[in-house]
């Protein structure tokens, strides 16, 4: 090879000799020798105090440039594919002794060589060899990070008319993305100011995040790049993607649900991952690879953009992958996912009302077989946990029991294993009283409630006697004292009083008991004595408060609690909401409006719009600006909420129409809204969202009488144009028929003529 | 003790075979297929008259040296078959009798899964969990 030499910028005379020698050292073979040699040299550049030079230098094939200040250099080769298909790998080095790396990179002008870089198509890889300078004994920060792009950050720093992520696209690219993260508008003005580092998720640990350093952008996972070496089918511009693409793998395991603990700081990434895959689509045509990936990510993360119910299930997936984050670290309870959330239940009542109007009645097994089916499980695990859900095994569902399928429905579709048994807080009596009593935000409560209601069950169920007695004692001795004191002392006050011949110390063992007891007299009646029965014993409100008002709620966004919240801000978080304004809508309307609501999602202030429905993944860059504007709002302190909080309540009545329970799940900006309210509602107190109350609450109104005009209009049309579409098939159909009627017509004609 | 629990549906194929011991699980296959036989002649010959007052406990079908078999046929004509080791001389009849009224139970339950479709296997763990208890149970 030959080296060709080319003017290096703020360079001195020894390094320029420097980087000869390290050249030749390219031109040979040994790559791990050429990185040596790199950090050598890099070491003393940083000895010199060499502030933002740049250099490059290139040959017949490759060009490697380098750009670095006094703390963190890197340096990329670029290689390209020979005719002979040797491929040239590019290294990519980052040595980071401080974070400060990019501050001081934004202000430097770029080189006039670099941007040769970009121009030259070559194919491009950049690979760190964070081994080799663990090997080293080199300075440790150097995790790997994953880095993306939102396109409206893309489109600001000029990648997409550009049509590629060059350096300089790189680094405002970079700074506008910490300027979304510490909450300042995303524009290019803000990268101006001084900026902390974007934070980005690291593939490592969550302890690295804060080492994350940008300048290892441009160097990959060392794993994922020896695959990447094979694949040489990528052109300069889609280098940023490429990035992505080796992104996404590490990427889809952190942003999907269950286990990964994170902080807040995941929320808008994952959000903006999302868009990422979406927007680089549609910023270049995707290779294959990528939409391989897109695909695989998309399925986790967002659903299928298929019919209705998996959507509605995916957005379950989605919305509770995103908030368990942050509903994690605000909750009060222990970590129970089969404990049932306040939204979840208004929920879960919603959609048995959808199939079953009466509450009280049953949901017979093949309306609920057809209705669970559509979350996608497989048929063995929803006859599992129809079994474990259906306790008195007669093929109905009633309320209680539907809400115990459906919360299980949702923890299986969310990674939780099945469990062995149905657990207590699922239980049929234990959900009726739930639903019965008024709610408290007590968790001191609840565990009372809990205690005694299995305190009430047992002698309930196996004596069938009044135990108003026993249970007074249990509610006169809870308040002084714990509750699981509370528990035995009653236990054994009423094993005394009541001579229970039965053993009750162990509680997990008598809701089993009391299952088989139950199932055993197998009462057929659908008159729900038992249930009765408990309603009536359980006078007092030693309630089982669910939960407080929490930020985010496991199952999918029910806005619905929300917006009354906006509405009724009188209303501690803790009430229940008023009851839906309009009757409930069937499926196939809803069904309808999925098609009819693909355009207007972009703001959140759509009036009438039914914000869950369509396919969100259409009106994409839309989505995004607003996107955008609620990123700010969401990392912004919670002492700003009070200002954000009562224009963010105006934006809600328009959004949400309280009737409008189900299938608003989808919408990412329901969900981010709904990451809005906890710190909305949890923060802004009471007296300060009261005067907004009566202002919000007139015009909140109007407008839902709008919407439900519009809505109602734009059910029409969509049956309309359904009947439409089929009358024209039929049209068509009867056409084909009338000719080859004719055409037998006319060959049979002949024949009779003849 | 319950060596082998099957259950077989009203065309004579099973919907549930379970043995215990592992070793002798074909010999109890051919056994409880042997035993199909004396089922249907049974049930013939209670005679079409009495299908009213049909006793739905077969009672034993036929003992070899080693164990007794015992059937019991709903009123769909699923047929449950326990085959039981004749070493256990103090099972009686009536705790046969409990141990097919069980399940018979469990069976109902799962018949009313929705999810289930008649003539399938049966795969329900409620169903399993009992069978496992009458097996071991009965030990």
């Amino acid at each position: 090879m030959i080296c060709q030499a080319r003017e290096l910028y703020g360079a001195s005379p020894e390094f320029y000799k420097d980087i000869h020698v390290f050249w030749e050292l390219l031109c040979s073979h040994s790559l791990e020798a050429l990185v040596k040699v790199c950090l050598e040299k890099l070491a003393k550049c940083i000895l010199w105090g060499m502030v933002n030079f740049h250099y490059t230098r290139a040959c017949n094939d490759c060009w490697v440039s380098g750009c670095g200040n006094g703390n963190n250099h890197f340096l990329s080769v670029s290689g390209m594919r020979k005719i002979n298909g040797y491929l040239c790998v590019c290294v990519c080095v980052c040595v980071c002794v401080h974070i400060y790396f990019f501050l001081s990179l934004y202000s430097s002008p770029l080189h006039p060589s670099l941007l040769f870089l970009e121009k030259y198509k070559t194919y491009n890889f950049m690979i760190c060899y964070q081994n080799l300078l663990l090997k080293e004994n080199l300075p440790k920060k150097f995790p790997m990070t994953a880095y993306f792009s939102h396109t409206v950050i893309t489109e600001l720093c000029g990648a997409k008319r550009v049509g590629y992520f060059g350096p300089t696209q790189f680094y405002v690219a970079l700074k506008l993305i910490a300027a979304a993260q510490s909450g300042l508008p995303v524009r290019i003005e803000s990268i101006k100011c001084e900026l902390p580092l974007p934070r980005f998720m690291a593939l490592k640990n969550d302890s690295e995040i804060r080492y994350s350093n940008p300048a290892d952008l441009h160097g990959l996972k060392c794993q994922i790049p020896y695959v990447t070496m094979e694949k040489n089918s990528f052109k300069r511009m889609d280098d940023g993607e490429k990035q992505q693409e080796t992104m996404s793998p590490t990427m889809s395991p952190i942003s999907s649900p269950p286990s990964s603990p994170s902080n807040y700081q995941r929320v808008p990434l994952t959000y903006g991952y999302g868009k990422l895959r979406s927007g680089m689509d549609q910023m270049h045509a995707a290779p294959y690879e990528a939409r391989q990936v897109a695909l695989q990510q998309e399925g986790p993360t967002a659903g299928s953009h298929g019919s209705k119910p998996p959507r509605l299930q995916a957005s379950l997936i989605r919305s509770l992958s995103v908030e368990r984050e942050p509903q994690e670290s605000n909750n009060n309870y222990p970590d129970d996912p089969w404990r049932i959330t306040e939204e979840q239940r208004e929920y879960y009542i919603n959609q048995f009302k959808s199939l079953q109007p009466d509450l009280s009645s049953f949901i017979s097994g093949s309306l609920a077989k057809n209705f669970f089916t559509k979350s996608k499980l497989t048929i063995p695990e929803l006859s599992y946990i129809w079994e474990l859900s259906d306790v008195d095994c007669d093929g109905a569902l009633t309320l209680p029991e539907f809400c115990a399928a459906f919360h299980l429905i949702v923890a299986r579709k969310n990674g939780y294993p099945l469990p062995e048994s149905l657990p207590q807080t699922l239980q049929p009596d234990y959900l009726q009283t739930a639903f019965l009593k008024p709610k408290r935000d007590c968790a001191l409560f609840d565990s009372y409630s809990e205690s005694s209601m299995t305190v009430n069950q047992q002698p309930r169920d196996l004596n069938r006697i009044e135990k108003t007695s026993m249970k007074e004692k249990a509610e006169l001795t809870a308040p002084a004292q714990e509750a699981n004191i509370d528990d035995k002392q009653a236990l054994k006050i009423s094993s005394v009083d009541e001579a229970m011949p039965k053993d009750l110390s162990v509680d997990p063992a008598t809701p089993k008991d009391l299952n088989t007891l139950r199932a055993r007299p197998r009462s057929r009646s659908y008159s729900n004595t038992s249930l009765e029965e408990a309603m009536k014993r359980v006078e007092e409100p030693p309630t089982p408060p669910p939960r407080p008002q929490k930020s985010h709620s496991r199952a999918s966004s029910l806005d619905l609690n929300k917006v009354f919240q906006a509405n009724a801000p009188a209303a501690k978080p803790g009430l229940l909401p008023p009851p839906p304004a309009l009757p409930p809508r069937p499926f196939v309307s809803q069904i309808s409006h999925h098609n009819t609501n693909n355009d207007s999602i972009s703001q959140p202030k759509p009036p009438g719009q039914p914000p869950g429905y369509g396919d969100f993944r259409l009106p994409e860059q839309t989505e995004q600006v607003s996107e955008i504007e609620l990123h700010p709002q969401l990392t912004r302190t919670p002492s700003q909420t009070e200002e954000s909080g009562s224009p963010v309540k105006k934006d809600l009545p328009h959004t949400q129409p309280p009737s409008k329970p189900i299938r608003r799940k989808f919408r990412p900006e329901n969900q981010v809204m709904e990451n809005q309210e906890p710190s909305v509602s949890g923060t802004s107190s009471v007296p300060t969202s009261k005067p907004h109350a009566p202002v919000q609450k007139q015009s909140s109104k109007q407008k839902k009488a709008i919407q439900t005009a519009i809505r109602k209009n734009k059910e029409a049309n969509a049956v309309l144009a359904r009947l439409n579409s089929e009358l024209q098939q039929q049209l068509k159909e009867v056409h084909q028929e009338r000719i080859a009627l004719e055409n037998q017509l006319e060959q049979l004609r002949p024949v009779t003529v003849l | 003790m319950a060596v082998c629990i099957a259950v077989i549906a009203k065309e004579n194929y099973p919907l549930y075979i379970r043995s215990i011991p592992a070793e002798h699980e074909l010999k109890f296959h051919y056994t409880v297929h042997t035993s199909l036989d004396v089922v249907d002649e049974k049930v013939s010959a209670m005679g079409k008259a009495l299908v009213d007052q049909r006793e739905l406990y077969l009672g034993l079908l036929y003992p070899t040296e080693d164990y007794k078999v015992y059937g019991y046929v709903t009123n769909s004509k699923v047929k449950f078959v326990m085959v039981v080791d004749s070493s256990n001389t103090a099972l009686r009849d009536n705790e046969i009798r409990s141990m097919f009224r069980k399940l018979h139970n469990s069976y109902t339950d799962v018949m009313c899964n929705p999810f289930y479709n008649p003539g399938d296997r049966i795969h329900s763990r409620a169903f399993d969990n009992m069978v496992t208890s009458m097996m071991v149970q009965v030990c």
